[in-house]
């Protein structure tokens, strides 16, 4: 079982919003919802190598700046194309003011 | 503004042929691409959606239709026929383009179903089968004006300007355009197109085909049935006398500017419109900006315009303006097919990102 991995402090990212998230070697993108739920998945778009930190939450979507590409960040799902392919997700919590990732 | 001067040989635009490798072997397919910085909340702020503009647009743009279809349809035969379908046609031939262009994004609206059925008709009036130019949008997104790797590069080098000024009525782009769908109906689709559409959207792009083209005979067997040629007045013909502000517009986003860079600013234009042409080309006329940052709604586009605009070259100042300059670059294009415009940047904008290509990517050998 992987263990939890300190990401980032929970103010770090806004409501309804995202950061990219580095680790050995790997990019993720990490979410914080309206209701202030954090969410954790790959950080590349899997139709190109784009940051889908760069790009707009809405709702519980994330969408592509490059193509406009879009999945449900809570389960992965490609919503739109040119996105065809699921997000992988990864399990995520705040931990005190901080928030943990389980990579 | 200059025009830069390189040698040049002959290049083969398909996305099959040896300068789909060559763009590969060079790191311009798929690159990382300069972008003016913006903060992120004010980013944000400008990547918001909302229905509100677009529903506003959109009921304009079928209104206008509705009302001057009637009154063309009920003044057939006079010369106020004439008035009612010049307007008509470019609301039909003209502004279907920046419909296609923004719903197939998925900015102009914030409800997804109604970007979808905009686009769908959209994709209809414009005579584009609406599967496949999805991704040969998403492709040219990647890969502006990268040879080899963009399908939908307007102005090749050298230019036929003989083409290009048929294109304002339609001509060859309407035949082709519908042979395309005929095509896919039947279910062939050529090397570029398989390029860039994955195998599971092909049936689907085959059945849009065939509802797109069952639609068109319908008109054509009418018009037969009737004896008239109102029908295709009506459906498809305005894609031929209505087509020439989307051309119009629509050259001037790329041409006569550079191939084979990573910079947006050094292959794209934006170019100061009056009001109705913005309306109908749905500020499209910012499109450094629109390429730069794609998720941007087209109701924002002047907004980030007015943000980014001291690191951008000076957008033209006019529709004559740019033409100005993109057609004395196209002149010359015909004998030097290596010139292009490199066009200066203000001091207060960032260098243009020369690191980011292959300085060697303009092509530079003699022709044999």
């Amino acid at each position: 079982m992987s263990t939890w991995i300190d990401a980032c402090a929970y103010d770090a990212i806004e409501e309804e919003d995202v950061i990219r998230f580095d680790h050995d070697g790997r990019t993720f993108a990490i979410y914080r919802s309206l209701s202030g739920d954090v969410f954790c998945t790959d950080g590349l778009c899997t139709h190109e190598q784009v940051h889908l930190a760069d790009g707009l939450v809405l709702d519980d979507t994330i969408e592509c700046p490059k193509h406009n590409g879009r999945f449900n960040y809570k389960t992965g799902a490609a919503l739109r194309t040119p996105a065809c392919v699921n997000l992988a997700t990864y399990p995520a919590r705040v931990n005190g003011d901080r928030i943990e990732v389980q990579i | 503004m200059a025009l830069a001067e390189s040698t040049y040989e002959k290049r083969d635009y398909s996305l099959t042929g040896p300068e789909a490798d060559r763009a590969i072997e060079r790191g311009l397919a798929s690159a990382e691409w300069y972008h003016t910085d913006i903060p992120r909340k004010v980013m944000k702020g400008l990547m918001r959606r909302s229905d509100g503009p677009a529903i506003r647009d959109t009921v304009l743009w079928l209104g206008l239709m509705a009302v001057t279809a009637t009154g063309g349809v009920l003044t057939w035969g006079t010369g106020w026929a004439v008035v009612f379908f010049a307007v008509y046609g470019v609301l039909y031939g003209s502004a279907c383009d920046s419909r296609w262009h923004e719903c197939g994004h998925g900015t102009a609206f914030k409800t997804e179903w109604m970007n979808d059925y905009v686009y769908l008709i959209a994709s209809f009036m414009v005579l584009r089968n609406p599967v496949s130019w999805r991704w040969s949008h998403a492709r040219h997104h990647t890969d502006t004006i990268i040879v080899g790797r963009d399908p939908e590069i307007a102005v090749m080098r050298p230019p036929d300007l003989a083409r290009k000024a048929l294109a304002f009525v339609g001509i060859p782009d309407v035949v082709q355009h519908f042979a395309i769908l005929m095509r896919n109906a039947m279910g062939r689709f050529g090397p570029d197109e398989r390029d860039y559409i994955p195998a599971s959207e092909i049936p689907r792009a085959i059945v849009w085909a065939r509802i797109f083209v069952a639609i068109h005979l319908g008109a054509v067997i009418v018009a037969f049935a009737t004896w008239s040629i109102l029908p295709l007045v009506l459906i498809g013909g305005p894609r031929i006398y209505g087509t020439w502000h989307m051309v119009l517009v629509g050259l001037l986003q790329h041409g006569g500017l550079a191939e084979d860079v990573l910079d947006h600013r050094l292959n794209s234009r934006s170019v100061h419109m009056n009001p109705v042409s913005r309306w109908i080309y749905w500020n499209m006329n910012y499109h450094v900006e629109h390429h730069m940052f794609p998720m941007v709604p087209y109701h924002a586009l002047p907004a980030l315009h007015e943000l980014i605009k001291d690191d951008l070259p000076p957008a033209n100042r006019s529709i004559p303006h740019a033409y100005g300059e993109m057609i004395r670059a196209l002149i010359r294009q015909r004998h030097e097919p290596g010139y292009f415009i490199r066009r200066t940047l203000p001091p207060t904008a960032r260098p243009y990102r020369e690191d980011l290509h292959d300085a060697a990517s303009v092509p530079r050998t003699p022709a044999a």
